[in-house]
């Protein structure tokens, strides 16, 4: 079943189009994670949920309910911010049941699930404080604990790990995906980080411009990604790409050249000779060495070590960088001049357009 | 600190320190001279009040023979319910206007800007024609609907000020958790406006207490006029009786100083606030 349902979904602010004709289902008990850049739509494709913005135009349908011109409190959603929100002149237990007071849910039961919240996210403790008295982390507990006791058919999140520092952001990431299998809750999930949406996300949407680019399983969009977009947000660092052309089409392989690697053949499939292609590999595929259907050589430029790994940021013949992840140990030195190489199943093709061509 | 540092910041409390001699100064005179017999006043003006001037006869006579606990009662209430008013409509005209947009919202906002440019008394004619008609003529009533209108556009800029700089996600984490509009500007909204209506309370409160004018033309009887006006009973053409004047001057101070000596911490952090973000 449908949880949430969003049929042509868009919004202008004038002349400028915010949203264009959005569409996406999301089951019960999915988590989704909407990504992209700063300024893609998603956050306000998320608000558009919650019924804090308008559309312009289209559906969103909630449990089976059309919500469009519901508010935000009868639509059966609950949302975290990333600013927490708290109210602050409210105590930790007052913060969870103030909202409840106005939607008939009765006192015993506002304790009963304040109480549940509460042993699930571990505040039992910090019932009685203030949100000034607590830490980053604490305070989003909170917040999240706030949305759970409004029991919602889908929860809001509005990347709520941003405002935390690192350590704090993986191990809360980790709770919010141990609370998603508890809840067996329906969570729409927007963030800026790529590594996040990977971790946590059943299905990824990823957003750019106001459209959705792709949505996929995180593996699917790592392994076989529709489009350039795509290709070159997830993954860090990003994958690298090269232009190239089709040089000649015989025996069904086409020879493929272009600046700064070597020529090599593919299966010729849907190619002609003179199509315009990039070709994708990440960073991580490339190693050094000789043998590999792909070769590409440079002058080593910087090496940004990481521990395990290290980043080699390579000046190709023509001119330009790309990155290739070496293990820690194996790192080439500033200058050195070196070849790397990817097997072809780790090789993406896309077409003049920006598609990815399956070979 | 160097020596020119030390230099500029001498310089800046000398400046400081002459201002408030010059504020304070004339309210300690006022004051020192309430407790001194009527020769000592004019004798030596400047001198505290000692052992042989020492003398009550000016609160003696001003609480005894004048009607100087009705001023007082008057000026309170006029002061108190023009105050919570301003606060009450102040503290909805700002929210409406700054969280709602709606048609002539921008233009109301104008409307109301125009009230701090343009002062109340120039209007003194027509309010004056008004009230009379009205049957209002001589009632505190007037008086607090003039300090209300008075007060609310000053109150209403500063609130609003307040209002934008209380985070958005607070009202859509409240609107997202079903709390009715009314109840998110009571409950989320108003409580952490404290210290901006302390400042709001400041501002409106002390020109209205002090204020002569408009009880000098809407009221006419003993029985509605305040304390500054009552004061002036005392100042006759061909004598003043300073003793009084002084000691109901002293007396009219009083509450002022104890308002801004209670608000003081909350009106600091209201008035810098906004400043440093």
């Amino acid at each position: 079943m449908s949880n949430l349902r969003i049929d042509h979904l868009y919004k202008r602010y004038g002349a400028a189009t915010v949203l264009d004709d959005i569409n996406l289902g999301i089951e019960t008990g999915e988590f989704v994670v909407l990504v992209g850049p700063s300024g893609c739509g998603k956050s306000t494709l998320l608000r558009m949920i919650a019924g804090l913005d308008g559309a312009s135009g289209g559906d969103i349908h909630i449990a089976g309910k059309l919500v469009n011109n519901l508010a935000p409190a009868a639509r059966g959603i609950a949302m975290v911010f990333q600013s927490y929100a708290l109210y602050p002149h409210m105590n930790v237990r007052k913060n969870m049941t103030f909202g409840l007071k106005f939607t008939g849910v009765a006192p015993a039961e506002r304790e009963k699930r304040v109480a549940e919240a509460a042993r699930m996210l571990r505040l039992e403790e910090l019932l009685e404080r203030y949100p000034r008295d607590l830490s980053g982390g604490q305070r989003q507990r909170v917040a999240i604990g706030r949305a759970i006791v409004r029991e919602p058919a889908v929860f809001l999140f509005d990347e709520p790990l941003s405002n935390l520092d690192a350590a704090l952001r993986v191990s809360t990431r980790v709770e919010i995906a141990n609370l998603h299998r508890l809840l067996k809750a329906t969570i729409v999930y927007v963030t800026h980080d790529q590594v996040e949406a990977m971790t946590l996300a059943d299905r990824i949407v990823v957003m750019n411009k106001g459209r959705i680019e792709q949505v996929g399983k995180p593996l699917d969009l790592y392994y076989a990604p529709a489009n350039l977009f795509v290709a070159g947000f997830i993954g860090s660092p990003a994958m690298n790409f090269f232009a190239a052309k089709v040089e000649s089409v015989a025996g069904g392989r086409a020879r493929v050249t272009g600046a700064g690697f070597r020529s090599f053949d593919l299966p010729a499939a849907s190619l002609n000779v003179g199509d315009t292609l990039t070709i994708g590999v990440r960073p991580e595929h490339l190693s050094r060495g000789t043998n590999g259907a792909f070769a590409v050589e440079g002058i080593v430029e910087l090496v940004e070590r990481l521990g395990e790994a290290s980043f080699a940021h390579i000046r190709r013949p023509d001119d330009k960088l790309f990155v290739a992840e070496v293990r820690g140990r194996e790192a080439p030195a500033v200058g050195e001049k070196t070849t790397l190489v990817a097997a072809a199943q780790d090789v993406q093709v896309f077409d003049a357009a920006g598609l990815r061509i399956s070979i | 600190m160097t020596i020119e540092q030390r230099a500029r910041s001498a310089g800046v409390h000398l400046v400081l320190l002459a201002y408030s001699a010059l504020a304070i100064g004339p309210i300690l005179l006022v004051v020192m001279n309430s407790f001194k017999a009527r020769s000592a006043i004019f004798g030596a003006p400047l001198a505290p009040p000692d052992a042989s001037t020492f003398s009550l006869i000016g609160y003696d006579k001003v609480l005894r023979s004048s009607n100087i606990l009705t001023y007082y009662s008057n000026s309170l209430i006029v002061t108190l319910v023009s105050m919570a008013l301003v606060l009450l409509f102040g503290a909805m005209a700002a929210w409406a206007l700054t969280e709602y947009r709606f048609r002539g919202s921008t233009l109301l906002g104008l409307f109301l800007s125009i009230g701090i440019m343009v002062p109340i008394r120039l209007g003194s004619v027509a309010i004056l024609n008004m009230m009379r008609s009205a049957g209002l003529n001589d009632t505190l009533t007037a008086l607090i609907l003039v300090y209300v209108a008075q007060g609310l556009p000053m109150s209403i800029f500063i609130l609003s000020e307040f209002i934008q700089q209380i985070p958005r996600d607070l009202r859509d984490a409240a609107r997202c958790d079903g709390v009715p509009e009314t109840r998110i500007f009571l409950e989320v909204i108003a409580p952490l406006l404290r210290p901006a209506i302390a400042t709001v309370a400041v501002f409106t409160i002390v020109p209205i207490w002090n204020d002569l004018w408009f009880p000098l033309i809407l009221t006419s009887s003993d029985k509605t006029h305040t304390v500054t006006l009552g004061v002036q009973q005392f100042l006759g053409q061909y004598i003043t009786d300073w003793n009084s004047v002084l000691a109901a001057l002293s007396m009219a101070i009083l509450p002022v100083v104890m308002i801004y000596i209670i608000l003081s911490r909350q009106l600091i952090a209201g008035l810098t606030s906004g400043a440093v973000k």
